[in-house]
């Protein structure tokens, strides 16, 4: 996605209308909400699309399971971008999908060699058939999984050199998965491989409700938390701008609550392209 | 397939769905706090796309019955789709056969016409039938017609029960009537101008529908509409179902004189 597209939303049905008539914005959607023959959520993000750039931002791929992408899949992805003409097409190192069933989750997969290289085929015959490069996200982490034989971003940056690939930098998802894990969210901004990211998201969390543990978890229901503000400002003086997504999946508040954090990294953005 | 990877994912689901069974190669993560995270993730996830797509199941029911019951599908029915529109296709049946759903026998139908809302909504455009097309046409020509229903348009009739005045005031948030009539009805659902609408129609509709959508002629499906309601007005059903979006471009069913409107 071109560096020179700032801060974006989440396009939410009961928002269209707003989202239609605002400036200076993009959006993201999941594709899997979008998949119908016809019908008026198409209608509404091809409008929305007329107006502003969007992004196709994947959800149930399953790059990281031990198994190719679903032909159908790709294939209705492919016709969806082909209406839509998105500026970027993004997945997550993750799987979600298994012998014919979908689990709606973003499930994490052992940083193996092995795993590196069928994630790497799965990245790359997507690649293929959407005839675009596409950015990875870096996952949020509950578990502790002695199986690692790779750092995250290293793992990352390998994946984006072996594919070509760019990369989705969640800044939510390393604050979370850093809490979780107990890491320094700041040391592995500050190795993540910059010029491979073409977008960042920043996002809401909330604690764990069960009793006893000490989890944040990536619910994408509130506010973006000030911590994770403070690590975006860091990574934006460290790599530049880029386009940067407001996302919120639950708890959807007005409009303009949206529109006051999009500008916010906006201003972020702004501040860095004038400080360059 | 790699075995290592392959074998995770294969435990990973097993320890999720089964938590007091699981394989010991996961049993060390699935210990951990952060398992019941990924297990609360996916039929969470689950549950409110069931939710979002039984709205008036959901309403009839009491969100937390609901949720319990979804919980219960969810378990046992992960998604076959990535699209979860598309998930619950088989949710009308579970709630036939759950024995906490027995005192209300009319659910499984409410289920089924909140599917249909959700097959028409998302159904391929497509021009609907304009009455001037079939004005002027002579009485023979348009007895060979074959009407094909809109793509979008969805219909049931429930011989038993008003499941449709059921699923009706529950998509529209109003009271079930307490005078409800204790008999069948019928509901037709389309989407004449980018919104899905509905409205209640009767067993000789629903039979002209099922005639239009195999390919049979219009005389044929006026045949089945009266068979099925021997006193309708068959000119009346006509007009209200071009005027409610129901019916698309015509076809031939079989070779007639050439078409006045090309």
């Amino acid at each position: 996605m071109s560096s020179d597209i700032g801060a974006g939303l989440g396009l939410k049905p009961q928002h269209y209308p707003d989202a239609l008539a605002a400036s200076g914005l993009w959006f993201e959607v999941h594709p899997e909400n979008y998949l119908a023959a016809g019908g008026p959520r198409l209608d509404w993000l091809q409008a929305v699309r007329g107006r502003h750039p969007v992004s196709l931002h994947g959800v149930s791929l399953s790059l990281a399971a031990d198994a190719p992408p679903d032909p159908a899949h790709l294939r209705r992805l492919a016709d969806l971008a082909g209406r839509i003409e998105p500026v970027l097409i993004s997945e997550h190192l993750a799987w979600s999908a298994w012998r014919g069933r979908y689990y709606p989750d973003l499930l994490p997969v052992p940083r193996s060699g092995a795993a590196l290289a069928r994630i790497a085929g799965n990245v790359s015959r997507t690649q293929d058939v959407l005839r675009r490069r596409i950015a990875v996200e870096n996952p949020s982490h509950y578990l502790r999984i002695d199986a690692h034989e790779w750092d995250e971003t290293e793992f990352l940056a390998e994946l984006a050199r072996r594919t070509g690939c760019g990369l989705l930098l969640d800044v939510n998802n390393v604050h979370v998965s850093a809490h979780n894990l107990g890491f320094d969210p700041a040391a592995y901004l500050d190795r993540f491989p910059g010029e491979a990211v073409m977008e960042i998201h920043l996002a809401g969390h909330s604690r764990d409700g069960d009793a006893g543990t000490d989890l944040l978890i990536d619910s994408h229901d509130a506010p973006v938390d000030a911590a994770v503000w403070t690590l975006y400002e860091r990574l934006i003086a460290r790599i530049g701008p880029r386009p940067t997504l407001i996302e919120r999946d639950d708890g959807i508040p007005p409009f303009a609550d949206l529109l006051r954090e999009a500008q916010r990294a906006q201003g972020v953005l702004d501040a860095q392209r004038v400080a360059a | 397939m790699n075995g290592d990877l392959a074998r995770f994912q294969q435990d990973f689901l097993h320890a999720l769905y089964h938590p007091d069974d699981a394989p010991p190669g996961i049993a060390a993560l699935a210990a951990q706090p952060g398992f019941a995270v990924y297990r609360n993730t996916v039929i969470k996830g689950c549950v409110d796309a069931l939710q979002a797509n039984f709205p008036a199941v959901a309403r009839l029911t009491g969100q937390d019955w609901f949720r319990a019951a979804a919980a219960r599908y969810a378990r046992r029915a992960p998604p076959t789709a990535v699209a979860l529109l598309d998930y619950g296709e088989d949710f009308a049946d579970f709630l036939a056969a759950f024995e906490p759903a027995r005192g209300l026998p009319y659910l499984p139908g409410v289920a089924r016409l909140d599917r249909l809302w959700i097959a028409a909504h998302g159904a391929a455009a497509g021009e609907p039938l304009r009455a001037d097309t079939l004005a002027g046409m002579p009485p023979d020509a348009l007895g060979a017609l074959s009407l094909p229903p809109h793509p979008a348009a969805r219909w049931a009739w429930h011989a038993d029960m008003p499941v449709y005045a059921i699923w009706h005031a529950n998509r529209g948030g109003t009271a079930v009537a307490e005078d409800l009539p204790w008999r069948g009805d019928g509901a037709l659902l389309t989407r004449p101008a980018g919104a899905v609408q509905w409205r209640a129609v009767g067993p000789g509709a629903c039979a002209f529908l099922d005639a239009c959508a195999v390919g049979l002629s219009l005389a044929e499906a006026a045949r089945a509409a009266a068979q099925a309601e021997p006193d309708i007005d068959l000119a009346g059903l006509l007009s209200d179902l071009i005027l409610a979006g129901a019916l698309g471009a015509p076809r031939r069913a079989s070779p007639a004189p050439a078409h006045p409107h090309p």
